[in-house]
């Protein structure tokens, strides 16, 4: 992996003719499958470098996520990116859907810090830079988490790690979601499915065990296994909580048995949305087929 | 022909003042002087007029009647930028959003507030005293920057080490684009459906539109706050308890190192109890529940005593956290009892190589028979070393920009990046070709490009360019009458 792996990549993907770009395959409909006669490629795979004293580490895009995942779990360090079982690094920054532990751990498109990438004209380029803290030039970064791919292919990233939780747990009750987040300090998701609240706590042991303690004898929350099971389906929060859904508190996604469709953007968001896709990809090679303004949330 | 600049001026100027009102526009000599800079070293802007509007409406009004006079437009906010962001080049129109300074809306329980791009940072967190949350970016102006200028470089500050920079803390943004339409970007939870536009907005730099109205995430003040003072007899072994805290997996709220130089300068006034005799002190802030912060106390005085800290300590109360403070967000100013100037640089480089590039930073100074002074953000690896000089001093200039080249080429080096938070303006163009490939910043044109097509918004900013800005010529080069 490393330089030779980006090469080979850029070479794979090529100059000419569509091509989409394969993670793990776990959301392949999402924002539309791409169009038939694409040329299918896949990212370099590997952890390249890790230094668990920067908080950072460099990771081939075609990475599976718990092969990722177990080598920070060796140093207590995680990355805020989550996926299905068998989803990858790059494919979890293509869809740009956060953890649900948003609140703790941040958005997936903080979590990126330097992509390389491959371009609709064969070429890789570099987004962002390798230090924590960047803001020299464009912020390309936050434009791929989410692009399903339609304006670069990401070969290999930096992403910020950050420390795991000494302790985690979940709690659940009949109460509102505001006594919860009133009584809590930054709990790392908050789910309100209109009648009972569930509530992720995580942190040092002390801390946890202190804030358990409070919600379960003034609002009477008790532990519980596990986070509650989601619905099937993402849409964005309307003010409205349908029978059987689940809203994530704080961040505008509701999870439910039926997706609700997403409103269309206002007109200035479409024109430039347009103009940038083409402006990335002329001929419309890159993952074509595939509209990130077709996934619901 | 100078005449014919003064009418196209004065036909702008009606024009202006048809569309906003008279009180809104500005042109004397004086206004079009104090416009001319900002907070960065150089000199040579030329603002064509300036307006002052009091809307979204009147913004897009301006950006019109620029665009129909077939000039460019530079927003700007307090002015405060040290990268020369907001420094105008050949007459443009200066739109500064200093008059829309109202809190729109504060709404507690959805931790959101809507803001216009001219609160001033402070204002908005003195603001919210009394809820239980803050707006978390404090760079060190914040009690004259504004949230419009912060989202323009997405400004950093000691506390973004833990909570994040600008970016993180802007759900969506009201833009002015540089068409004159009105565009939305962004949500007030969570993500828009689609292209992250609000984030690649967000440290455009004026060069993508206007901000005419900011939702921010609020972040909730921490029950428990300990500040400790940590004090050094070497810079190396400060630094080195940086990459030792970050490595024994505590993330700081802060994490701000002073060398001695700063030291001395802001004792006086911040009446702190630094030692004097120190090499180098760390302020480390650690907030959050109370059993976390006090384990997370003790491994930090721990770490720091391996690393050589001759004394670790804590404050006892708001009023001496405060004076730590005081000393920290003071030192800019400071300075001045030195020497009358500074040039004050941003790099950012990996924080395990801190203590060797703090190293070499001291000795390109030396070399360069210059005094530097460091205050900075350790814990995410963003230096701001001060070379502070007398600009009357004959070939100072010459030298201070070898050195200041010298550190950048330093940082990236070792892997660093040009700027953690003041923005690259005009002031760092010239080094983008040290860190990105021609593609790479092809990419970042194709970003530009899409938002401003006709390359009117903050022309000659971030990407470097054939063309020249006007009378401000490329730093190394300093024409007649400007100094940088």
């Amino acid at each position: 992996m490393g330089v030779s792996g980006l090469a080979d990549f850029r070479d794979e993907v090529g100059h000419s003719g569509p091509v989409c770009v394969r993670g793990g395959g776990t959301r392949w409909e999402l924002g539309g499958p791409p169009a038939g006669g694409s040329r299918e490629v896949r990212a370099p795979s590997g952890v390249v470098a890790f230094d668990p004293a920067e908080m950072t580490v460099v990771v081939g895009a075609g990475t599976p996520l718990a092969d990722l995942a177990g080598v920070l779990a060796e140093h207590r360090q995680e990355v805020a990116l989550e996926g299905p079982s068998g989803a990858t690094v790059g494919g979890v920054l293509a869809v740009g859907r956060s953890s649900l532990r948003r609140p703790r751990i941040g958005a997936v498109r903080d979590a990126l810090l330097q992509a390389d990438c491959v371009g609709a004209a064969g070429a890789l380029f570099t987004a962002g830079g390798p230090t924590v803290k960047n803001v020299t030039g464009y912020d390309l970064c936050r434009l791929l988490v989410g692009s399903l791919g339609t304006l670069a292919l990401i070969g290999q990233v930096i992403l910020r790690t950050w420390p795991s939780p000494e302790r985690m747990l979940w709690m659940q009750g009949s109460v509102t979601p505001e006594a919860v987040r009133n009584m809590c300090f930054r709990p790392s998701s908050v789910l309100w499915d209109g009648q009972r609240v569930s509530v992720c706590l995580e942190g040092y042991d002390g801390d946890v065990e202190a804030e358990a303690a409070a919600l379960g004898s003034h609002l009477g929350l008790e532990v519980v296994a596990a986070a509650p099971a989601l619905p099937p389906h993402r849409s964005r929060w309307t003010g409205r909580l349908p029978e059987g859904s689940l809203l994530e508190v704080g961040t505008g996604v509701v999870h439910g048995l039926v997706e609700v469709e997403a409103g269309m953007p206002g007109p200035g968001v479409v024109t430039l949305a347009a103009r940038i896709r083409t402006g990335f990809d002329p001929d419309g090679r890159l993952n074509p087929g595939r509209d990130p303004y077709r996934i619901a949330a | 022909m100078w005449w014919t600049r003064r009418r196209s001026i004065e036909l702008l100027t009606r024009d202006l003042e048809a569309a906003i009102g008279a009180d809104r526009v500005a042109g004397g000599a004086s206004a079009l002087h104090l416009y001319s800079r900002d907070g960065s070293i150089i000199r040579g802007g030329r603002a064509g007029v300036v307006c002052l509007p009091g809307s979204t409406e009147q913004v897009a009004a301006c950006v019109r009647v620029a665009r129909a006079h077939g000039r460019a437009f530079v927003p700007r906010g307090a002015g405060t930028g040290l990268s020369g962001g907001a420094v105008p080049c050949d007459d443009p129109v200066v739109i500064s959003t200093t008059r829309m300074d109202r809190i729109l809306e504060v709404d507690v329980d959805r931790r959101i507030a809507w803001v216009e791009p001219g609160v001033v940072n402070l204002d908005l967190s003195r603001h919210l005293l009394g809820t239980g949350l803050h707006f978390a970016p404090d760079p060190s102006s914040q009690q004259a920057c504004t949230i419009g200028g912060n989202v323009a470089n997405n400004s950093g500050g000691p506390h973004c080490l833990l909570y994040g920079v600008t970016s993180v803390h802007v759900a969506a943004v009201e833009v002015v684009l540089p068409d004159g339409e009105v565009a939305v970007l962004g949500e007030e939870e969570g993500d828009a459906v689609g292209y992250d536009l609000r984030g690649a907005f967000v440290g455009g730099e004026g060069t993508l539109g206007i901000a005419t109205r900011i939702a921010v995430r609020l972040t909730p003040d921490p029950p428990e706050v300990r500040t400790l003072l940590l004090d050094f007899t070497t810079i190396e072994e400060a630094a080195e308890t940086v990459s030792a805290v970050i490595a024994a997996g505590i993330v700081p709220a802060a994490l701000e190192l002073m060398d001695q130089q700063v030291v001395r300068a802001v004792e006086p006034f911040a009446k702190a109890g630094y030692p004097l005799d120190a090499a180098a002190v760390l302020i480390v802030e650690l907030d959050g529940l109370p059993a976390g912060v006090s384990r997370e106390v003790e491994a930090v005085a721990a770490v720091a005593r391996e690393c050589g800290a001759r004394t670790v300590r804590i404050a006892a109360d708001e009023g001496e956290r405060a004076r730590i403070w005081k000393g920290r967000k003071g030192a800019f100013g400071a300075v001045a009892k030195i020497k009358p100037s500074y040039y004050l640089h941003d790099t950012v480089i990996p924080r395990t190589r801190l203590a060797e590039v703090v190293t070499g930073v001291n000795a390109i100074a030396e070399r360069h028979d210059l005094i530097v002074m460091n205050v900075f953000h350790a814990g995410d690896g963003n230096l701001h070393p001060l070379l502070v000089f007398d600009h009357r001093e004959p070939g100072v200039m010459e030298r201070v920009l070898a050195a200041g080249e010298e550190i950048v080429r330093l940082s990236v080096e070792v892997g660093g990046v040009l700027s953690g938070e003041h923005g690259i303006g005009l002031e760092k163009r010239r080094f983008m070709s040290l860190l990105f490939s021609e593609e790479d910043l092809a990419a970042q044109r194709v970003l530009r490009d899409a938002f401003d097509p006709d390359g009117v918004a903050n022309p000659h900013k971030v990407l470097p360019s054939g063309s020249s800005c006007g009378d401000v010529q490329g730093l190394p080069e300093i024409p007649e009458g400007v100094w940088v």
